[in-house]
């Protein structure tokens, strides 16, 4: 049913609809207002949950860790600080193959204290064995969780997902959102039945001590998964295209690149401006596109290559920095093409929206001027030369 | 089926006092039992792959989120409807429990979680090669409080970790000591038999880390409790309920055992310091054998 919803008000009814045991969080803006709709199911017994109320992010994930060890489905969310505060229990989900979502309201990282959009904090946990899905829209938001524990809970992939949306701009944007019945979810995403659970009928230890002799092991299975990943998830994507009428190619996507000799490689909210800038500058016969990344890891590199490898000029926005090196999904497109035959002649690199600064649609069309043929490196877009004016000596 | 289930075999020093105490405890407590564990020796000598001695499910996560992973096991077999017959156990050392893990267990505490506490008290961090904790005593030489010409050790007393956890207002608290083998199952089954959250807080030696003979632990151990340094108290719903009562002995017949303390017996002027802590213990809890 089509309803007119806040975003968080969004993952919080496709998450009740995902039926979780356990639901673990701290507070933290911009997350808050979904765990907080999400207690409120429970307190109106909307959602049968134990519903854990903890004293910080590295309980809050720990809880769910717990919960899920405990063969129940379980769901926490939360941003920034929270998300680096949870780090190394988000380290050891994924490395103990447990099947878990969380929700990642993106948000700036401190210094200075920021709680405004930008993807420092989940880009900075890339390689933490988590999947990360980025979305574009509040529609794709709440889709995404249905596919997330539908991949995670899969018996050949059991690695944790996280799926990020745009701080503020995704979580407390208004948007028509058509919100599948309860039966739908049901039928699309079955009770979690564990591979392994902490069970006194049949004990297991879990989360043991893996010496030299096995250690490697365990971190190469997960990135033979990782590419398991990325054949997986467009088999879910038409499952549930099936199922809900809604398409998704779940890796990348493309939009009016065929022709292009210009693309804008980006991540999330800001695909929705940059289709925008698309539009009017191909009404004025100009040949731009984008390319949207959705699964940022795994990393669909050939996908990247297959949909970029005629496009002679590429620029790359990041909304987040790898400080004193290129920018990190500049740095994968790139290396994407490092060695290949067919590839741009250009890849160029801006960095945009930190801390919550907008990206216009000026922003956007300065990108595209910016994309010459000379490459340039973390261009960044919108800065205020007056506040860079003070000098130390 | 074997006797125990914490089995034979697992790679922990002669003389262990933490191992004999999870086996006490574990047993105590039956295979209806999932057992939740911090990083720390009891970890890593018993679940090196591809072995366990654990005969109930485990679960180690991190170092200092045992008391959080738990409050989940928990809540997942409260949503599953089997938490009534099953137990929920986290064991953690000293340093996992009263510093790096004390947010989290304040947290379950608070919480009230129908989860038994373990603390496995061997007073320092003896897994990564025997530095001081919150639960270090005075005057201790560890590796990070050595002696030397400016110092006697441990400058701080043990922090009053069974007061911390009583001030929640849980339902049961305790010390025990593997000295004393009987009171520890007994207070096992004590704790297990009421709904809520429980802490127990165990004295447990350790042969390499405080220098005695690996024969000696229930020796030293039972000095410790004999000398009024290691009070074993009950509270429930925040007081205190019982202790056990001893003929105290001086400080000096436990200090001497242990190459911890050796430094305190050319030290006269210190070991009245420690005396003094055991004799604020005798009055405080009523320690003394009335006669
Ligand atoms: C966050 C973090 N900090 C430090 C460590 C290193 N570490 C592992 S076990 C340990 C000591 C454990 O001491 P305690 O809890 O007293 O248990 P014991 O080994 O003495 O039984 C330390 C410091 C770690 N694993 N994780
Ligand atoms: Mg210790």
């Amino acid at each position: 049913m089509k309803e007119f919803l806040e975003g968080s008000r969004a993952i919080a009814e496709i998450v009740k609809r995902c039926r979780p045991g356990v639901i673990s969080a701290y507070p933290i803006t911009p997350q808050t207002h979904i765990v907080e709709d999400l207690a409120q199911f429970v307190a109106d017994g909307a959602l049968k949950c134990e519903f854990v109320n903890v004293e910080s992010e590295h309980s809050a994930a720990s809880v769910v860790l717990g919960g899920v060890a405990a063969g129940v489905r379980s769901y926490t969310a939360t941003s920034s600080q929270g998300l680096f505060y949870m780090m190394e229990v988000l380290f050891n989900i994924a490395g103990m193959r447990l099947p878990l979502v969380l929700t990642c309201a993106n948000r700036a990282i401190s210094a200075p204290i920021n709680i405004w959009n930008d993807q420092q904090d989940s880009i900075s946990l890339r390689d933490s064995g988590w999947v990360q899905m980025y979305a574009e829209d509040i529609q794709e938001a709440s889709d995404f969780h249905m596919l997330a524990y539908k991949l995670t809970e899969d018996a050949s992939i059991m690695l944790p997902v996280m799926v990020c949306m745009d701080g503020f701009i995704l979580t407390h944007g208004i948007e028509t959102v058509d919100m599948p019945r309860q039966e739908e979810v049901d039928k699309f995403l079955p009770p979690y039945r564990p591979l392994y659970k902490l069970d006194t009928a049949d004990p297991v230890s879990m989360g043991i001590l893996a010496d030299p002799d096995y250690y490697m092991e365990t971190r190469f299975a997960i990135q033979e998964t990782m590419k398991k990943v990325l054949e997986k998830i467009p088999v879910l994507t038409q499952d549930f295209s099936k199922a809900f009428g809604r398409a998704y190619n779940g890796l990348v996507e493309g939009y009016r690149i065929d022709d292009a000799e210009k693309v804008i490689v980006a991540l999330g909210s800001v695909c929705g401006t940059i289709k925008e800038v698309v539009d009017e500058l191909r009404s004025k016969g100009k040949k731009v596109g984008l390319l949207k990344i959705t699964t940022f890891r795994p990393f669909p590199a050939q996908k990247v290559q297959e949909a970029l490898k005629d496009i002679p000029k590429v620029a790359v926005l990041d909304r987040a920095l790898s400080l004193g090196s290129y920018a990190p999904v500049a740095a994968e497109v790139k290396a994407a093409f490092f060695g290949k035959k067919k590839g741009p002649k250009v890849i160029s690199s801006f960095i945009a929206g930190l801390g919550g600064r907008d990206i216009t649609k000026d922003s956007i069309r300065e990108v595209f001027s910016l994309l010459t043929a000379k490459e340039v490196s973390c261009e960044f877009i919108d800065l205020k030369p007056e506040l860079l004016k003070e000098k130390y000596e | 089926m074997s006797k125990t289930l914490f089995v034979p075999g697992h790679t922990a020093c002669a003389g262990c006092g933490q191992s004999m105490g999870a086996r006490l405890v574990i047993d105590a407590a039956g295979p209806n039992t999932i057992v939740v564990n911090n990083t720390g020796c009891l970890e890593v000598f018993s679940t090196k792959y591809p072995e366990s001695a654990w005969q109930v499910p485990w679960i180690h996560s991190l170092f200092e989120n045992a008391a959080a992973v738990a409050s989940g096991v928990e809540s997942a077999l409260k949503f599953l409807g089997t938490k009534d017959s099953t137990n929920v156990i986290v064991q953690a050392g000293d340093g996992g429990t009263a510093d790096i893990g004390l947010q989290a267990i304040s947290g379950m505490l608070e919480r009230n979680h129908d989860i038994l506490f373990v603390c496995y008290d061997n007073e320092a961090y003896m897994n990564t090669g025997i530095q001081r904790s919150g639960l270090t005593p005075f005057d201790t030489n560890t590796t990070t409080s050595p002696i030397g010409a400016q110092s006697t050790g441990n400058v701080r007393p043990k922090k009053p970790m069974p007061e911390i956890a009583a001030a929640h207002g849980v339902p049961y608290v305790a010390t025990a000591s593997v000295g004393f083998t009987q009171d520890v199952q007994r207070k096992v089954k004590k704790a297990l038999s009421i709904k809520g959250a429980k802490y127990l807080q165990i004295h447990v030696p350790c042969p390499l880390g405080w220098r005695h003979e690996s024969s000696m632990t229930i020796q030293v151990a039972k000095a410790a409790v004999e000398a009024g340094l290691y009070p074993l108290v009950e509270y429930e719903y925040g007081k205190l309920t019982a202790v056990r009562q001893i003929q105290p002995k001086p400080v000096e017949e436990y200090l001497k055992l242990q190459g911890r303390f050796k430094h305190l017996m050319k030290s006269p002027e210190e070991i009245k310091k420690v005396q003094a802590i055991a004799d604020s213990n005798i009055e405080k809890y009523g320690l003394k054998t009335q006669a």
